[in-house]
């Protein structure tokens, strides 16, 4: 593992963050979110503020930015940039320094532009509302900036707007609007999150870039350590508001002081795939030439379609877990809906216990729905606010026949398996974290004894410690119970953790297919090559706090 | 574009078609001959026979249809049954007042109604947020003589700024058509800027949490920009519905108002019409309220694309 290893301590301090407090002064208490936090970066330095989710992480760029909600106050301390004082300017000197001299870049590039004006007018905005240049000025500015972020074909780009574009391109665009007027700060929340492990490399290999160009200072604000193995100088871990540890990164991930950054290391899912349980032969689920075209139909002129699943095969034996990895748009989610018959398959076979299930009607699917259960990516959206845990439990029970007696009864032991208390059924979601939720989600799958569990994404919006807990319980679930699991997941960590075998797919198709062990471990195919080289901090341990042996590479058979 | 607006006209055939089967059965069908009506209580029956088939009663029913449909597409309208004029040339005589005032009523509610309600989503849970707020339980629950004769005691009778009554047609000057028109557009104006406030203020609230909003206060943009630049185009689509509705509906709700200020339009045309059974004017005034309808919500949608470019067709 290369680390950055510069030294910063002869470089001006951009940004000084003292003894800086914010409270919520509305909430019983003035609870703290802030609680005297010192931050420094300086010209040049990439500063990483790490940890999980209310951390304070955010709270601190937007306290910085001046751009703190309205619940939320600065209630002690001083934030110096280049050594002038920011907490006492005006609201309209603070504007003249954002994008000036601070800019900042979010982590959903969808939603962060504005989606009803063209990408080009939304950079040159940035110059219209800081400096007097005349708009071919702006505009010469712009394109060059665009040209520096290697957006492709910037001519069509600059008159496009961000639906027409990809999540990386997005995110090339968000980056050149807050660097082209040459900040002395750029804060970056999360800006890589949302992008697929290869964009994501891209993108900070330009941010890295622009950094050296320009001599500007980043403040990165992230929650995976593997980016923060790849790019920092100096990590600062936040937990409730506090600062727990900072130093230089190769000290803090090697010799980590606080007990808690020794937790949040650990609880980094390894790369090194687990041992694959034996093969049983009586298979559950057989996917046979799956595939499914969208669109193409159109009454006046034929719509253009897209293959989105291609011939996908394969087998699942009972107490087995089975990988789908790729990236957005390689049709892992496709192949997941079809088995659960969300949506249609346009030809194929989908045996679930002997039976095929591809082409069923819908009421002839009923009683083999109970079998095939899912877990969603966002448990607050898959479970009913308005319904308390109780009820959405017994729903799908009472559905099949059960009394509502059994059913409770069944919903209040399951409570005691996903280690929640059994009050928790008279409750709404809102009153649980989201970890709490996902086993929520969890409990209602296995509430239907389902011979087989679609986790679709099922821990990608949960913290790493969470995220841990929340495999552990599906693990135990499956040794108890003895369901095949299908786990779609863009994350390769994850899928090392917790697969006996993996597809790989890309564009629809199926690119390698084999144990986790050999995919992982000896990828075959140079796209698998491709995930698994982008996946960040690769070469770190982080549970063991050293380097990783070399990884081998199996020669294409 | 240029094929989705042609197909989009195209529709407006069958929906017209469709009205004017309906317009035409409506009335063929409900109680009342028509004949018996224009004769007269004392006429006798061969009378009537004789009327019933000059009007070509007798003919079957779809041949009516046809002959009436025949009619309105060369712009014959009929002759309407009281007065023996021309219903074309009675609506032409009204259409002017409505429709002016109408038209004063949309632009003076949304050049009201607009920045009430972004004013409520900035200031969210001011003063001025509840201020709007009341007024728009105000605009929605008073009704319109009520409000139409508290504005002619205040603004007419006490304060003595406008006519109490009448109409002057635009064709004679803005200020004497303002002088005349402005009080009705008002009155007419408060519950669609109550509405359309409302609407403004929910869907810049919900714009105004949205990240781009962020981003823009993160450019170091100022409030105005960011409210009507960044937040007001993309609350546009809904609003822009609110509006186009308001519209088609104040050409009905047009009737009070013109009994209230004594305005000659087809408001009023209608009602007496309706008392008198005079078929061809009732006939001629539900398909035109039907078309106008169509139109203002044709344009409405055509107009969805200028404000969001991820509406294409």
């Amino acid at each position: 593992m290369l680390f950055k290893t510069r030294n910063f301590d002869t470089a001006d301090v951009v940004l000084q963050a003292c003894d800086l407090t914010v409270t919520l002064p509305d909430t019983p208490g003035n609870p703290g979110v802030l609680k005297s936090i010192d931050v420094t970066i300086r010209a040049g330095e990439t500063v990483c503020l790490v940890g999980e989710s209310g951390s304070g992480k955010s709270v601190t760029s937007l306290a910085i930015m001046g751009l703190l909600p309205q619940a939320l106050q600065v209630a002690g301390g001083t934030i110096q940039l280049q050594g002038r004082d920011l907490l006492p300017l005006t609201q309209a000197q603070m504007r003249e320094l954002r994008a000036a001299r601070v800019a900042m870049i979010f982590q959903e590039p969808m939603t962060a532009l504005n989606p009803v004006l063209r990408v080009g007018d939304q950079i040159m905005e940035v110059m219209e509302l800081h400096t007097d240049m005349g708009t071919a000025e702006r505009r010469r500015r712009a394109v060059a900036i665009m040209e520096q972020v290697h957006l492709p074909d910037v001519e069509r780009i600059f008159k496009s707007y961000p639906h027409q574009l990809s999540g990386g391109q997005r995110q090339r665009i968000m980056i050149a609007m807050a660097l082209v007027l040459e900040p002395v700060l750029l804060i970056a929340d999360e800006p890589t999150t949302a992008l697929d492990v290869t964009t994501q490399k891209q993108i900070l290999a330009l941010i890295d870039e622009l950094q050296r160009d320009h001599g500007t200072a980043v403040l990165f604000i992230t929650h995976d350590m593997g980016v923060v193995a790849e790019i920092a100088d100096t990590v600062y871990v936040m937990k409730h508001g506090e600062i727990v540890e900072h130093g230089a990164v190769e000290t803090l991930l090697r010799e980590p002081r606080a007990d808690y950054t020794r937790k949040l290391l650990q609880a980094v899912p390894s790369l090194s795939p687990r041992d694959a349980r034996p093969a049983g032969d009586d298979a559950v689920l057989r996917v046979e030439r799956l595939n499914k075209i969208y669109g193409g139909g159109g009454i006046l002129r034929k719509l253009p379609q897209a293959h989105a699943a291609k011939d996908v095969t394969f087998s699942l034996s009972r107490g087995r877990t089975l990988g789908i990895v790729g990236e957005s748009g390689s049709g892992k989610s496709t192949v997941a809906r079809c088995i659960m018959r969300l949506i249609d398959p346009t030809s194929g076979r989908i045996l679930l216990d002997d039976a095929d299930i591809a082409t069923l009607s819908r009421s002839a699917l009923r009683p083999h729905r109970r079998k095939l259960q899912v877990v969603f990516q966002d448990p607050m959206r898959s479970l009913n606010p308005r319904w308390t845990i109780g009820e959405s439990l017994i729903e799908g029970p009472l559905n099949y026949g059960t009394t509502r007696a059994d059913a409770m009864a069944e919903a209040a032991r399951l409570m005691g398996v996903v280690g929640l208390p059994a009050d928790a059924l008279a409750r709404y979601p809102h009153q649980f974290s989201g970890g709490q939720r996902q086993r929520i989600a969890i409990a209602r799958a296995v509430m239907m004894r389902p011979d087989v569990l679609v986790a679709d994404e099922a821990v990608s919006a949960l913290d790493v410690s969470v995220q841990a807990q929340v495999l552990d319980l599906l693990d135990q679930l499956q040794r108890d119970l003895g369901i095949a699991i299908v786990f779609i997941t863009h994350d390769l960590r994850v899928a090392a953790q917790i697969c006996d075998e993996v597809i790989v797919m890309q564009r629809g198709a199926v690119v390698e297919h084999g144990p986790a062990g050999q995919v992982l471990a000896a990828p075959a195919h140079p796209y698998t090559r491709a995930l698994i080289e982008a996946a960040p901090g690769r070469s770190w341990d982080f549970q063991n706090f050293r380097a990783m042996p070399e990884v081998r590479h199996a020669e294409p058979a | 574009m240029l094929g989705y607006i042609l197909r989009r006209c195209l529709a407006v055939i069958p929906v017209m078609l469709l009205v004017a089967v309906f317009v035409f059965l409506l009335l063929r069908l409900t109680p009342g001959d028509p004949a018996a009506i224009i004769a007269g209580d004392m006429a006798t029956p061969a009378q009537l026979e004789r009327i019933r088939e000059a009007m070509g009663l007798n003919d079957p029913i779809h041949i009516q249809f046809l002959t009436w449909v025949g009619q309105l597409l060369r712009g014959d309208l009929g002759v309407s049954l009281i007065s023996n004029t021309p219903v074309a040339t009675m609506v032409a005589d009204r259409i002017a007042p409505t429709l002016s005032i109408a038209l004063l009523t949309i632009i003076m509610s949304v050049a009201l109604a607009v920045p009430m309600g972004v004013l409520a989503a900035w200031k969210h849970r001011s003063a001025a947020d509840y201020a709007v707020m009341t007024f728009s339980v105000l605009g929605f629950s008073v009704p319109v003589f009520v409000i139409g004769y508290l504005f002619i005691l205040v603004f007419s009778l006490q304060l003595g700024w406008f006519p109490v009554q009448g109409y002057t047609p635009l064709s004679a000057g803005l200020g004497g058509f303002l002088s005349n028109a402005f009080l009705p557009a008002l009155t007419l104006s408060t519950i669609y800027i109550a509405l359309i406030a409302r609407m403004t203020r929910a869907n810049m609230l919900e714009v105004l949490g949205e990240d781009y909003i962020r981003t823009a206060r993160a450019k170091g943009a100022p409030e105005r920009t960011v409210l009507f630049r960044h937040a007001l185009k993309n609350a546009a689509v809904p609003i822009l519905t609110v509006i186009g509705t308001g519209f088609a509906l104040l050409i009905g709700g047009v009737v009070v108002t013109e009994t209230v200020f004594n305005i000659p339009g087809v408001g009023r045309l209608t009602v007496d019409a309706i008392l008198a059974r005079d078929y061809p004017v009732i006939q001629a005034m539900i398909l035109l309220t039907s078309f106008l309808y169509v139109l203002v919500n044709l344009l409405i949608d055509l107009s969805y694309s200028f404000f969001d470019p991820r509406i294409r067709y």
